[in-house]
């Protein structure tokens, strides 16, 4: 009952904010493309057909009905590959950010709860990460694991730990001298409890927040990496990938590079709105207003 | 003896100096009976309740001295059994109900908590029924509703209740009270200086109780220790403190209640003197 209500308030709260709104729906768009994608789109998305090379969208001179935004080089058509996308984009938010969350929570919790020379430690490391440009020390990590789509992935994870870690560590020392903790180590407590059972509850808001805005950016950075040709190889329909082969038709079929461009900046837009609005919502100093 | 302290001495390390927080304390305190440490502000009642419980974190430290809690010396236990010991045999409730209990978990779920880690052969539904049994004995209105019940909808009388509950849970041989009833306003505190009674009959739980409120003293302790700047300057029964206060700061001590009908309108109330360093005057231990 008392979840119930309590849900029934996040969505009333959340309601208020319109632009959130609309980035859950971008977001609902996305996941239903991601789960009923072989429904969804009307052609496979590898499936060529060379003599149907570069027929532009619907609404141009020339555009067919079975291919609504078009098709690309090989004949593939582009609204099937787009759809197809949206579930590696979804794995690919998915599994980053879970790497950067299971590392950057322990390390962060760890640091907070112990200092002393365990936070020194943990935020030095955390500091020579942040000193090296995310997508630069993702390329590096590429180039050592070789280029696919999933080494990007575990790249991006990687990338992500040092911010999760920061704000982990924030929330904890805020919550660390709380009189409850105090009250559940004189029930007899371990340090272990403590830190995942006793204060990790606590500090749920920012990291909610914080990972579904690094969903957006490691859509963003996967997109960036297979440019370059170092995240998904080669015919798999990511977005990111999807640019960088019809780079050279930049001038010639524009709707190759429109629509895939379109859709990486709707999902990030998406990631960011919610973001902000479950900040809003869960931050109880900011919902006064 | 239930518990004895014996020269106890907790300080704490900055860069620049040593403070010592507790120094050469000892007292002790019998089944049963309650045991009221009185102080001002930074005389060391916290920290010798934490020390007991050995809980002085970084940069403090416990120098010298002996906890015999039961024929044992606290101090010389490692970490495991003392955790053993928190919570079964020691409890100790807070000074701010407001911010004792965790706002993550339904009040049900931390009185459990202590079972869960102190009583394992209790399956889930003796423990809840323990859970329930407790609230019932700090009288608390609809237990099997509340138990369901996160701490934001309780009132402070309430969460300190829950406090109470959570803490005889496991049904200690010693109750650590630190100021539990300073933030709690004066009809509440008059109910829980009265639970806590009941519940001394009906457990047999010794007290260990901190405040500086000598109304409260005057109401629940057995044996009162008044503390001064880290040191005792004077132990003795309840009944003989009131009557008969032999050292010069418990006299100032209990000078600065005002007495309804004494005070003098627009006169001013009689204050400790901070100017006179009351550990010159030989200690008065009865």
């Amino acid at each position: 009952m008392e979840t119930i209500t309590m849900i029934l308030e996040f969505i009333k709260q959340f309601k208020k904010n319109k632009s959130a709104v609309f980035g859950f729906f971008i977001i609902l768009v996305l996941v239903i493309f991601a789960i009923f994608a072989p429904l969804i789109a009307p052609h496979g998305p590898i499936d060529q057909d060379l003599a149907k090379r570069l027929i532009p969208p619907l609404w141009d001179e020339g555009g067919h009905i079975s291919h609504i935004l078009g098709t690309d080089d090989f004949g593939r058509d582009l609204f099937s590959r787009i759809v197809y996308g949206a579930r590696i984009s979804i794995m690919i938010g998915a599994i980053s950010v879970g790497i950067s969350l299971f590392f950057g929570l322990i390390m962060g919790i760890f640091s907070g709860y112990f200092g002393g020379k365990v936070d020194t430690l943990i935020m030095r490391i955390v500091d020579i990460m942040l000193s090296i440009p995310a997508i630069l020390l993702a390329i590096v990590i590429v180039s050592i694991l070789g280029p696919s789509l999933f080494n990007a992935m575990i790249a991006i994870g990687i990338v992500g730990i040092p911010t999760y870690a920061r704000i982990v560590r924030a929330s904890v020392l805020g919550e660390r001298e709380k009189e409850y903790v105090i009250a559940s180590r004189v029930n007899g407590s371990s340090n272990l409890r403590l830190m995942f059972k006793v204060i990790l509850p606590n500090c749920t808001t920012p990291i909610i927040v914080q990972a579904t805005m690094g969903f957006a950016s490691a859509v963003l950075e996967a997109a960036g990496l297979s440019f370059l040709g170092l995240g998904a190889q080669p015919p798999t329909p990511e977005w990111g990938a999807m640019l960088a082969d019809s780079l050279q038709y930049i001038t010639t079929a524009s709707w190759m590079i429109f629509y895939p461009g379109l859709a990486i900046f709707f999902t990030v837009l998406g990631f960011n709105l919610v973001g902000d609005g479950l900040m809003d919502v869960l931050d109880p100093k900011l919902k006064e207003k | 003896m239930l518990l004895e302290v014996k020269n106890l001495t907790t300080k704490f390390y900055s860069d620049q100096d040593v403070n010592t927080a507790v120094d050469d304390v000892s007292f002790e305190i019998e089944e049963g009976k309650t045991v009221c440490i009185v102080g001002e502000s930074g005389s060391g009642k916290s920290i010798t309740s934490l020390s007991i419980l050995r809980l002085i974190d970084k940069p403090g430290r416990i120098e010298g001295g002996e906890i015999i809690f039961k024929g044992v010396d606290l101090l010389k236990q490692d970490i495991k059994d003392m955790r053993k010991i928190r919570g079964k045999e020691i409890a100790m409730i807070f000074q701010e109900p407001m911010t004792s209990l965790n706002p993550s978990y339904t009040i049900g779920f931390q009185i459990d908590e202590s079972l869960k880690l102190h009583q394992q052969n209790l399956n889930k539904k003796q423990r809840y029924e323990k859970v329930i049994e407790a609230l019932e004995l700090v009288s608390m209105p609809n237990p099997r509703d509340k138990y369901h019940e996160y701490p934001f909808k309780l009132s402070g009388g309430q969460r300190q209740r829950v406090m109470i509950a959570m803490a005889m849970a496991c049904e200690p041989s010693l109750l650590i009270a630190d100021e539990p009833t300073t933030a709690l306003d004066v009809t509440i505190q008059a109910q829980v200086l009265e639970l806590m009674r009941e519940l001394q009959e009906k457990k047999g739980t010794s007290i260990l109780f901190i405040t500086h409120d000598l109304g409260v003293v005057y109401e629940i302790a057995d044996v009162v220790v008044v503390m001064y700047k880290g040191h005792i300057v004077e132990k003795a029964s309840a009944k003989e403190l009131f009557a008969n206060p032999k050292h010069p700061y418990t006299k100032a001590l209990l000078n600065s209640i005002p007495i309804p009908g004494k005070v003098k309108r627009k006169s001013h109330l009689d204050t400790v003197d901070d100017d006179i360093d009351y550990l010159q005057f030989p200690k008065e231990i009865r």
